[in-house]
């Protein structure tokens, strides 16, 4: 190594070391000794903690607001809908090994194929994905808290309460079966007699509502609660892709809560949005619920592109090969989404001089994602890396997701489309750029994240069996179906006749089920296991860049103590020994910076509120509107005046009323959030 | 005599129809065309299926490539941020170029893609084609050939005949909820939807059976909502059709006149018609020609005796939630029923 290289690894580990400490050189100048300056800091910490504490207790579960709490519920609970789906998919493969099989019967079968596909893209992938946002947004962009945190809580409420709700329908046999996209008429009341689709329509408002919270949440904290000298070029790829999918979210779930509710309104209420006989129009559904669920995949698809930049950055210890790039690429690919949705629809009688306007636009989304894994191997060529398990999982990723990129291109093609619509084939499609391109980087983002969660790193070894397992299940449950679709074999099925030659291709998918179960199985033990006897993890295992690394594992409630001065796109790796942070902030009472939009100048001093029972409430009141709303209209009334009353509370009740402390020892008689300013760099 | 004669063919294909099944499912197969509509797109097919897999070894090479350089060194390795200016360039210049590419290959695939659509269209048969009229019922196929001459028009189900190398233009109609027509060897699919009017044309090029599916999920029964498409040469095809238009044919003997009595003293006369009878309810499958179909229950069983007895006795066995109730005939009743059903040649 020169003398040169030595010097700056020198120089480079003191400042991380006074920076993890919490000063800078210029305090070495002063007047106050170290062990004094120590002892204040310490103190501060301890009246940080007890001002951020937590609630305990069940009334404490139902009250709390730290928004890392609130995304790990968010994750672990995503995380059992994630099982629910894959042992209701184990189920399917068990009944499509063999034809003709008599494992399920039709009715069964119908209603487990619609809440597979209903649980894994409304319970499991966009919640997962918005928790994620919820728990590392805040942390990356430097703000003690998110946005809205009683929000937060809201919004967790309202998801658990839908989810609860279809599985006390499927498990009382009257489950959705009607398709995870329930299509009219099929799915009208003519022809699904019953509550069961009523569940689902409703369903899909609580998993609605509950992702435009965290979209708002998401874009309020990466706008506005950002740390000083992160300006808007320096925001994390990772931010970058959550605000995208933030506004993708407020944009498209409107277009599903009208889909849901005219659907709810004619089954319930005698409407005819959709019913021709009466003048409707069943195509109106499919383009009401596939302008939503179209940008839906990417809702899902592009948080795991922000996942992967960070490992990508980690593992090949260089910066990120254009980041102005990869931004535009998401922002483009959140955009182009939106015209993407009659693809689906190519079958329908629309005129094809529309419809090829939708198939170039379906190829033209090709060109952002192909910049961006062009980006990534660019990133890595040359590197010298060390493949540990995210990067494992990331590598995955490449592999499967590519290949459903461009099966997807076939699929945009109108002609080809006429053929493979609605067959195995897109059935292996969107398993392909689902699971490859957001379920293998969720979990490269579990291995990689998780010691910051719990402080403990999971096992490597197991990770490898984890990764393996995984990728050959993966493999031989989906490849074969490409095929099986251009052999004829339609989706949805629930069997098949000896004859068609369709056996074999469905016995292998099946087995493949099982070792992909395998592979899940062996990450939930790792789990377990290394929670207890995992390595244990300092602040920064990997050696990684971005701000969450510079807090200890697992953060502390406030998360940061002095909020850090960003001094360039990687704030760790570029933190110089003399790096500024930020002074200055109330620790009797919870506080953050509020910062502008494009250059993050600081602007106010912003309250946090604390615990509250509110939230809760308000999700309750939802839940009676919507739940009840199944059997009678009339609950729409009762219901809105429960909400009305319970936001009422939330809105005037004192936002610190839970927080002790801060009742006790907080400044009370100051509401205004004084301005804030950086204070001269000189002390 | 008329009855032998077409004995044999029908056996024959049946026969051929089996092996065919039983070897490679070619009979239902996107990528063993059999008409210019599915040859057209199988052309597209392997267009892409080509020129996707050289990209993606491509695409994994680099990635392989790109994993080169292994080390085992600990996490706090200095990472690099101010890499060499060359190297910054030089990896700008791949990515813009492999960016281009994409574009080029993207405007292939598209140009492709269009004049393909293009000639799937241009094709629009004239007054000579065939015009047929099919719906989509929860869970069969309602056949309806058209003609200019109205004595010419009749109703069948769940099998189509076409003559060899003529187009065919089908209008397509959803009597409840959406289905899809989808015969893959001829053609790709289009829906049936409620309310609209869709249309497809195909054609075969080359005689034999082709099974279609239906492919937008419909409901319990979706899975077993099955046609086939015979494709036979002019001759066979005009023979058939005129066939086709006659009434039924009159039950000769006792057993067939028992089972005739059968037919309508029981439930079977509230949903079938049979032309020619006072049967004429529409509401499942027209049973005036159902002894010379191959198959029934939309495709699902070989068209015997003791299949069409087993699926009128027990047609939940086969198809569970299908709109045909079960019966409890004795077994001469049921007997005499299938030999009349089997008469209706």
């Amino acid at each position: 190594m020169s003398h040169e290289e030595e010097q700056r690894n020198i120089s480079h580990e003191k400042a991380q070391k006074a920076h993890k400490e919490g000063r800078s050189d210029k305090w070495s100048n002063s007047t106050i000794s170290d062990e004094e300056l120590a002892e204040a800091m310490r103190q501060e910490r301890e009246e940080l903690e007890k001002t951020w504490a937590r609630p305990s207790g069940v009334w404490g579960w139902f009250t709390d607001t730290d928004h890392k709490a609130i995304a790990k519920r968010y994750i672990v609970t995503a995380f059992v809908f994630f099982l629910l789906g894959g042992i209701e998919a184990a189920l399917m493969r068990i009944q499509l090994a063999f034809p003709e099989n008599h494992f399920l019967n039709p009715d069964r079968y119908n209603q487990i194929f619609t809440t597979h596909g209903t649980t894994m893209m409304f319970l499991f992938a966009v919640p997962i994905m918005t928790a994620f946002g919820i728990y590392f947004v805040p942390l990356m962009v430097g703000a003690r808290d998110v946005a809205f945190p009683r929000l937060n809580v809201y919004g967790y409420f309202v998801y658990l309460i839908g989810g609860l709700l279809l599985y006390t329908g499927f498990f009382l046999n009257t489950g959705p079966d009607a398709g995870w996209f329930a299509y009219v008429p099929l799915s009208g009341p003519a022809y699904s007699p019953g509550k069961r689709v009523d569940i689902w329509a409703q369903m899909i408002t609580f998993t609605e509502i509950s992702a435009l919270v965290g979209a708002i949440i998401v874009i309020g904290t990466a706008f506005k609660m950002r740390a000083p000298g992160m300006s808007i070029n320096r925001i994390p790829l990772f931010v970058w892709a959550q605000v995208v999918t933030g506004f993708m979210i407020i944009f498209a779930m409107p277009a599903v809560m009208l889909a849901s509710s005219f659907l709810a309104s004619d089954r319930l209420i005698d409407t005819h949005f959709f019913n021709p006989a009466e003048g409707g129009d069943a195509i109106l559904y499919q383009h009401l619920f596939w302008f939503f669920g179209h940008p839906e995949v990417y809702i899902i698809f592009i948080p795991a592109l922000g996942f992967i930049s960070p490992i990508i950055v980690t593992f090949a210890r260089r910066k990120i090969f254009g980041y102005v790039a990869l931004v535009l690429a998401l922002i483009s690919t959140g955009f182009i989404g939106f015209g993407l949705w009659v693809h689906h629809m190519f079958a329908t009688p629309i005129p094809q001089m529309g419809q090829s306007f939708f198939t170039a636009a379906s190829m033209m989304i090709a060109i952002p994602s192909g910049v961006q894994i062009f980006c990534w191997i660019a990133t890595l060529w040359g590197s010298k890396l060390n493949i540990k398990t995210p990067l494992l999982f990331v590598l995955g990723f490449f592999a499967i997701f590519v290949l459903g990129g461009l099966t997807g291109l076939m699929l945009a093609s109108v002609p080809l489309d006429l053929q493979i619509h609605d067959t195995f084939f897109v059935v292996a499609h969107l398993h392909y750029v689902l699971i490859g391109g957001a379920v293998f980087p969720l979990f490269g983002a579990f291995y990689y994240w998780f010691p910051k969660w719990t402080g403990r790193m999971l096992s490597e070894r197991a990770g490898r069996w984890n990764f393996w397992l995984m990728f050959i299940g993966f493999t031989l449950v989906f490849f074969p179906m490409h095929q099986l679709g251009l052999n004829g074999m339609p989706r949805r099925v629930y069997t098949y006749l000896p004859e068609t030659g369709w056996g074999t291709l469905n016995l292998i998918a099946s087995i493949g089920a099982f070792v992909l179960a395998a592979g899940v199985l062996v990450f939930i033990v790792n789990a377990i296991w290394a929670l207890r006897a995992g390595i244990v993890a300092g602040d920064n295992p990997w050696g990684a860049d971005s701000l969450e690394w510079s807090i200890p594992s697992p953060p502390p409630n406030y998360n940061f103590h002095n909020i850090p001065v960003v001094q360039g796109r990687y704030p760790i790796w570029q933190a110089t020994a003399d790096a500024p942070i930020v002074r200055g902030l109330n620790t009797k009472k919870r506080e953050t910076l509020v910062t502008s939009v494009m250059d993050a100048q600081p602007e106010l001093r912003f309250d946090i509120p604390g615990p509250s029972l509110w939230p809760l409430m308000v999700a309750l009141a939802t839940a009676v509107t919507f739940i009840i709303g199944i059997f009678t209209p009339w609950a729409f009334l009762v219901g809105a005046i429960l909400a009305g009353i319970t936001l009422a509370c939330w809105f005037f009740a004192d936002p610190n009323y839970e927080n002790k402390h801060a009742r006790e020892t907080g400044d009370k008689s100051e509401h205004v959030s004084p301005r804030a300013e950086l204070q001269p760099k000189e002390v | 005599m008329i009855q032998i004669t077409r004995t044999i063919p029908r056996l024959i294909l049946t026969l051929i129809a089996a092996l065919c099944f039983a070897s490679c499912g070619g009979i239902q197969n996107a990528i063993n065309p059999a008409g210019p509509n599915a040859q057209n797109i199988s052309s597209l097919w392997w267009l892409m299926f080509i020129v996707c897999s050289i990209v993606f070894v491509l695409v994994m090479i680099a990635v392989l490539l790109a994993l080169r350089k292994r080390t085992v060194e600990a996490a706090d390795r200095v990472p690099m941020l101010e890499p060499s200016e060359e190297s910054e360039r030089r990896r700008r210049n791949v990515v813009i170029s492999l960016t281009t590419i994409t574009v080029i290959i993207l405007f292939v695939f598209l140009i492709a893609s269009y004049s393909s659509g293009r000639s799937l269209r241009l094709n629009d048969p004239t007054k000579n084609g065939l015009s047929i009229e099919l719906t989509g019922h929860q869970w069969w196929w309602e056949v309806r050939y058209q003609d200019v001459d109205a004595s010419n028009i009749f109703t069948t189900a769940n099998e189509i005949h076409i003559p060899v190398g003529v187009p065919v233009m089908f209008s397509l109609r959803g009597a409840d909820v959406i289905h899809s027509f989808w015969v893959p060897n001829l053609a790709g699919k289009k829906d049936l939807i409620p309310g609209k009017i869709n249309t497809i044309w195909l054609q075969a090029d080359k005689p034999g059976v082709y099974r279609g599916q239906c492919a937008e999920y419909c409901g319990l029964q979706h899975a077993k909502m099955a046609l086939w498409v015979v494709a036979e040469p002019q001759e066979q095809f005009n023979a058939w059709r005129q066939n086709q238009t006659q009434q039924a044919v009159q039950a000769a003997s006792d057993v067939q006149k028992r089972g005739q009595q059968i037919f309508f003293s029981t439930t079977c006369v509230m949903c079938h018609a049979i032309n020619g009878t006072p049967a004429g309810s529409n509401i499942g499958p027209n049973l005036t020609h159902v002894g010379s179909r191959h198959m029934i229950a939309a495709a699902t069983l070989v068209n015997t005796r003791e299949h069409m007895a087993q699926w009128i006795q027990n047609s939940q066995t086969f198809k569970p939630g299908n709109k045909m109730p079960q019966h409890n005939l004795s077994d001469a009743d049921l007997q005499a029923l299938v030999e009349y059903l089997q008469s209706l040649k």
